[in-house]
């Protein structure tokens, strides 16, 4: 480890700014995916980042995970300018990983689940034997809870289902000895009956394992009780931000308004239908 | 409720196979009653069986998939019952689309790339409506886009030209063209975003009070269909498990599934769903 006092750890979003060109035949124009956005990520702590697609919340996990640099604007890592290449890149990538929306398409299927994980142990560690790094592996998947991890170990991703595969995912991110996790969506794409089951095990590694997550959804309700600060995004800005109870039940901006209005609330059922009746 | 509980559909004992080997039995018995006018939801997970069991009410099946057992009947308006298993040829031409319309799972995409959106709803009148003349079909076109919150200029245009939500409403007023009595709603807005979905449903909703078509509105988000059905059936594996009006789905579910399903959904403004942040073991603890 880097040695850094623990008291400062954390991952730093500073005035983060990325641009597109978007070219149609021979004009061009800039699209501002993401404007001065700035944030701060502390162990032990969720930060949920909302808003509607396209509003630049991938833009700002892929600018997190180093895979897409910004055009103005820092990340910091324990306060120091993270590194954009060589070794103090993969280093910066032992710290920082990402977890991706779709569970189909972010693990090989080429691959075991154990080699999976056995790899980014290899890369970021080097010096451990093949033994260590096998035991590693297992231990990560009990730790997800995919047990007995025997069980699961030399299966290829399409033996598993979408909540194995994210559980694997998690277990991945979480192999080189991660601290801080960036969570594209990793719900989004699996059965409702099984999302809060990864929502719950994320919870509960973050607690044991203090790491920082940036949580980023559509879904107002998980970002509410998972997280516990919200930023609402709209078109490359953040719009507000706050403790999570406080953006939810006590939106300040008019956009949040809007997207708490547009989400379905079973409490105000039959309200839109006699809205509707009575002329709205 | 000023709606008389009177059915326009009704299916009993429904069971579909997909004939591959082994055979799957997707559709197990189910029996619903849609009235005239109400929104049905059908909730349940992926692979429960609620796709295969909205393209049996419209015999839209095709091989291997087929219709093993049970009957669906449409009540028309006029009095006449027609037995939907039974029809072929012009009658089940007529019976689709005329009297039961559908808008399917992601029908954004399903709209022809390479026509005009006037082109592609002309034709639905030029198939169902022959007698109609050109004059006419471009009234009754402008005024179908209208009516789901779309500029009439935006006929001329492509589907690519569209947004999401554009092309959304234009598979819905192309739904409506002929005056359906049922319309099945294939997770219509799932593809979409909140806001934009909000607007959509809110556009159903609205139509539905004015045109007073029945609507049978498939999605597994349960939140929402509580937030707008009349009645709803929850399909576990093929069956459905529970049927009730919202209101008891939402405060009285008996079904342990419903109970289930109920509860994968945090509540938004309320308390349930906080375990997520304060563990699973400490509930109500010690943050």
């Amino acid at each position: 480890m880097s040695g850094s006092a623990s008291s400062d750890a954390c991952l730093e979003a500073r005035h983060l700014v990325k641009d597109f060109r978007l070219r149609s035949g021979v004009k061009a124009r800039t699209l501002h995916a993401v404007k001065e956005v700035s944030f701060t990520l502390e162990p032990g702590r969720t930060v949920a980042l909302v808003g509607e697609s396209g509003s630049g919340k991938s833009t700002i996990a892929r600018m997190m995970a180093k895979l897409e640099a910004p055009t103005s604007g820092d990340v910091l890592l324990d306060g120091v300018p993270s590194a954009t290449r060589g070794g103090a890149l993969a280093r910066y990538r032992r710290d920082v990983q990402m977890v991706f929306q779709d569970p189909f398409g972010s693990l090989n299927p080429f691959h075991t689940i154990l080699h999976h994980l056995e790899r980014p142990i290899r890369i970021h560690h080097p010096g451990l034997s093949s033994r260590e790094v096998g035991h590693r592996a297992h231990e990560l998947l009990e730790r997800v809870q995919l047990t007995p991890s025997s069980r699961f170990a030399e299966r290829r991703p399409h033996e598993l289902s979408g909540g194995q595969r994210q559980r694997v995912a998690i277990a991945r991110a979480l192999a080189p000895g991660a601290r801080f996790i960036v969570a594209d969506e990793p719900v989004s794409m699996l059965d409702v009956s099984i999302r809060l089951g990864v929502l719950n095990l994320l919870a509960d590694l973050q607690r044991q394992e203090h790491l920082g997550v940036l949580y980023i959804t559509h879904d107002l309700a998980t970002a509410r009780h998972f997280s516990d600060e919200i930023l609402v995004m709209y078109r490359g800005e953040i719009v507000e931000r706050g403790p999570s109870d406080r953006v939810i039940l006590d939106p300040r901006h008019e956009y949040t308004r809007t997207l708490l209005e547009a989400a379905a609330d079973p409490d105000r059922l039959g309200l839109l239908r006699d809205e509707v009746r009575n002329g709205g | 409720m000023s709606l008389a509980p009177e059915p326009v559909l009704s299916a009993r004992d429904v069971s579909i196979e997909y004939e591959v080997d082994p055979p799957v039995r997707a559709v197990r018995g189910a029996s619903l009653t849609l009235h005239r006018g109400e929104i049905l939801g059908l909730a349940g997970e992926s692979g429960c069986g609620k796709t295969t069991l909205a393209y049996g009410l419209n015999r839209l099946l095709k091989a291997p998939a087929l219709m093993t057992g049970g009957e669906v009947v449409f009540h028309d308006v006029s009095g006449r019952d027609v037995d939907v298993v039974g029809l072929d040829g012009e009658a089940l031409r007529t019976y689709r689309w005329d009297k039961v319309s559908m808008v399917f799972q992601g029908s954004m995409n399903s709209l022809n790339p390479v026509m005009s959106v006037r082109r592609q709803l002309h034709d639905v009148f030029s198939t169902h409506r022959p007698g109609m003349r050109r004059g006419e079909r471009e009234a009754r076109s402008s005024e179908l886009v209208q009516l789901v919150g779309v500029d009439p200029s935006r006929l001329s245009s492509f589907p690519h030209e569209l947004s999401g939500g554009m092309r959304q409403r234009v598979m819905i007023a192309m739904a409506l063209a002929l005056d359906p009595q049922v319309m099945i709603m294939d997770e219509p807005t799932t593809a979409l975003d909140v806001v934009v979905q909000r607007g959509i449903i809110r556009e159903i909703m609205r139509l539905r009070e004015r045109l007073g078509f029945a609507v049978i509105f498939i999605t597994h988000d349960l939140p929402l269909l509580i937030e707008i059905s009349d009645r709803i059936a929850i399909m576990l594996e093929g069956e459905i498990v529970e049927q009730g009006t919202a209101h008891d789905i939402y405060r009285t579910p008996q079904h342990p599934y419903t109970r289930r399903l109920l509860s994968s959904f945090p509540s938004l403004r309320g308390e349930r769903g906080d375990f997520v942040r304060r563990g699973t073991t400490a509930q109500g603890g010690a943050a």
